[in-house]
């Protein structure tokens, strides 16, 4: 029968509008002349020396570039994804070290927005609006990273507060938030699935016991803040938990889908930069007698890069627009992030093959590109679990 | 002190984009191109809402002279901090031979109809280059100007102005109402941020007719041609002071 395998049928067409509105145009233009006017100049001292780049943090900020996703009853400016994604992809375009401290914000404070009661947003989206301050989303351990079940940071109630002991690791803004979405476990029974046993919590930063560790070193992104944070024997009250005991986990993944679209817009920009600099050089480079732009070798290449950037970009303004409608949108973020991380590694690595020699030095700005890409396929969801995630939803259709 | 200051923001070509003229060398390509407001203009603009802040004037009018397009450029102006725009219809033809004589025709009607008594606009336009629209506002309206301004003070009910001119700096004392035209040096203009250019959006655009001015804009100039600069020809390398000196001396230049 021709009763159909065929699972691709559209019923809602992404009318992605055929131009964007002033007002998002607007927007853009303030975060592309931002990032070309002060990120980019200082970019690359940054990466060197490793210094968390503060300055730009506040002055993004005082533009209203930050903490875009808060409510606008919290001080925010209530941005759809589709907004937050444009203005991350012309941020990450000028440095992904400087974006990701910013858009670690967005993830800590999705939870309080997703989960929060009215006194919990108030407080802690609220002074977010008020003063540049920076959260972090602390979840990943040492010994849990994909496996968020596998969390044994524990939470252990006594009276009207939670005692919290354990260690977690590889904290964006570790070391310089104001508070932490933390995930905890609650229920000490291995038994129970982990959709009950885990809370989330929001943490003050300085609440006693709260240690963290060293800035890391890391190859790429590096004045963005990461670092292990260690929790001993921290008291918090029973006031700072989301939604309620056991709702942890939930909160943990549902607010991926709202932050793995901008995650894919970063990883866009940084592969638009890394191919307007290959495209540039290559139209200044000659070899054997001729630009190497007319060489099809390198031309080929940047049809390649092209095509993949322009895809990488398509998918994360589908995934945001999803969301933004409405609808639940795991299958389109995950399949955005996956590509944008993996087409910005490939980029990267031919922009520093279309620069030659040259590409590998450090004074030309391909070979930073290179490096930052890598974490694209690891956080937020590794390459890896995003092709697991993908296959769940893809053949849950078949199973209909 | 001036209550309504009125400031003219023109839509020009960005000043990062490559100029290209068009093939048939009546003008420059504009089609697709990048536009944004005139940088002098922005200065202008910064300017105004300085003195709004210092509670020196009462409201900034942002006015902006040519097709629905430039209603950008008036937003970027209400973004910035102007209280509400005044969009001068002009399109095709008219647009294409409008200049500095039209527009300060333009200016001086509106100048009297929202009763202003401060006018500030940038000291050129960066596609013309004409630094003219200041001055020919200001006879129009028989006011005083301060042009190429690079400091402003309310003083009373006077303005002193401190002028860039080719031996240094100016200061003189004009009074109000009259016209200034910003230099570079004047401030340093600020970004619009997202939520300013949120509540823009809410801020008043008001269009208007040149005829509803009872503004002639008829052109008494015709461009005959546009030309790209001469290409730039390769120099010659000497070695010694003589080689040079004989080398300029045979292309009569000593």
């Amino acid at each position: 029968a021709a009763a159909s395998v065929h699972r691709g049928q559209v019923t809602h067409f992404p009318c992605l509008p055929s131009e964007l509105t002033d007002q998002q145009k607007e927007f853009k233009e303030v975060a592309r002349k931002f990032a070309q006017e002060e990120i980019i100049p200082v970019a690359p001292e940054y990466d060197r020396s490793g210094e968390y780049p503060f300055p730009l943090i506040r002055r993004a900020w005082e533009l209203g570039l930050m903490n875009s996703h808060i409510p606008e009853d919290y001080g925010g400016l209530g941005l759809s994804s589709f907004d937050s994604c444009l203005i991350t992809e012309e941020l990450a375009y000028g440095c992904t070290g400087v974006q990701t401290a910013i858009e670690a914000n967005s993830l800590g404070q999705m939870p309080v927005i997703i989960a929060g009661n009215e006194a919990q947003k108030k407080k802690y989206l609220g002074r977010m609006t008020e003063e540049p301050l920076m959260c972090a989303y602390c979840v990943t351990e040492p010994g849990a990273g994909s496996d968020v079940a596998g969390v044994r940071t524990r939470a252990v109630k006594k009276g009207d507060e939670y005692i919290i002991n354990g260690q977690k690791m590889w904290i964006t803004n570790g070391g310089k938030a104001n508070w932490y979405f933390l995930l905890a476990r609650t229920d000490p029974d291995p038994k129970c699935p982990a959709s009950r046993a885990f809370t989330g919590f929001v943490i003050e930063a300085d609440t006693p016991g709260v240690q963290p560790g060293k800035k890391e070193m890391n190859m790429g992104q590096r004045c963005s803040d990461t670092r292990g944070v260690t929790f001993e024997d921290v008291r918090i009250p029973k006031e700072n938990v989301l939604l309620g005991e056991g709702a942890g986990f939930k909160i943990a993944m549902g607010a991926f889908d709202k932050t793995r679209p901008p995650v894919a817009a970063g990883a866009t920009g940084l592969a638009q930069r890394a191919l307007d600099e290959a495209t540039k050089y290559a139209l200044e480079r000659k070899t054997f007698g001729r630009l190497i732009a007319d060489h099809q070798a390198i031309s080929f290449m940047l049809a390649e890069m092209a095509m993949k950037v322009e895809l990488a970009r398509l998918a994360y303004q589908r995934s945001a627009w999803e969301v933004d409608d409405g609808r639940r949108n795991t299958y389109y973020a995950s399949i955005a992030k996956a590509y944008a991380g993996d087409i910005a590694n490939q980029v990267a690595t031919d922009a520093v093959q279309i620069f030659g020699g040259n590409g590998f030095n450090s004074e030309y700005p391909v070979e930073k590109l290179m490096r930052d890409a890598k974490i694209y396929q690891i956080y937020e969801g590794t390459a890896q679990i995003q092709r697991l995630i993908i296959s769940r939803e893809h053949l849950a259709k078949y199973k209909r | 002190m001036a209550a309504r200051v009125l400031v003219g923001v023109k839509r020009v070509i960005d000043y990062a984009v490559k100029i290209r003229v068009k093939p048939d060398n009546t003008g420059v390509v504009t089609d697709g191109v990048k536009h944004s407001m005139n940088p002098f203009c922005e200065i202008a603009v910064e300017e105004a809402v300085r003195l709004k802040e210092k509670k020196l004037v009462k409201e900034v009018v942002a006015v902006s002279c040519g097709p629905q397009q430039v209603q950008e450029t008036i937003r970027t102006a209400l973004a910035m901090g102007a209280d509400r725009g005044i969009h001068v219809e002009v399109s095709g033809k008219d647009y294409d031979s409008l200049g500095p004589l039209q527009v300060s025709k333009i200016l001086a009607a509106l100048a009297k109809k929202e009763e202003a008594s401060l006018i500030i606009l940038g000291k050129q336009a960066i596609d013309d280059d004409c630094n003219q629209t200041g001055q020919m506002t200001a006879a129009l309206l028989d006011w005083p100007q301060g042009t190429f301004a690079s400091e402003v003070a309310v003083e009373g009910d006077k303005l002193k102005v401190i002028r860039e001119v080719d031996g240094g700096l100016e200061t003189i004392k004009i009074n109000l109402p009259a016209v200034v035209t910003a230099d570079l040096r004047l401030n340093t203009p600020r970004y619009a941020t997202l939520p300013n250019i949120m509540k823009a959006k809410k801020k008043k655009i008001t269009n208007v007719k040149p005829g509803d001015l009872g503004v002639d804009l008829t052109s008494r100039l015709e461009v005959l041609r546009v030309d790209e600069p001469p290409q730039r020809q390769a120099g010659v390398k000497v070695e010694t002071v003589e080689d040079l000196v004989g080398k300029l001396k045979e292309a009569g230049r000593i």
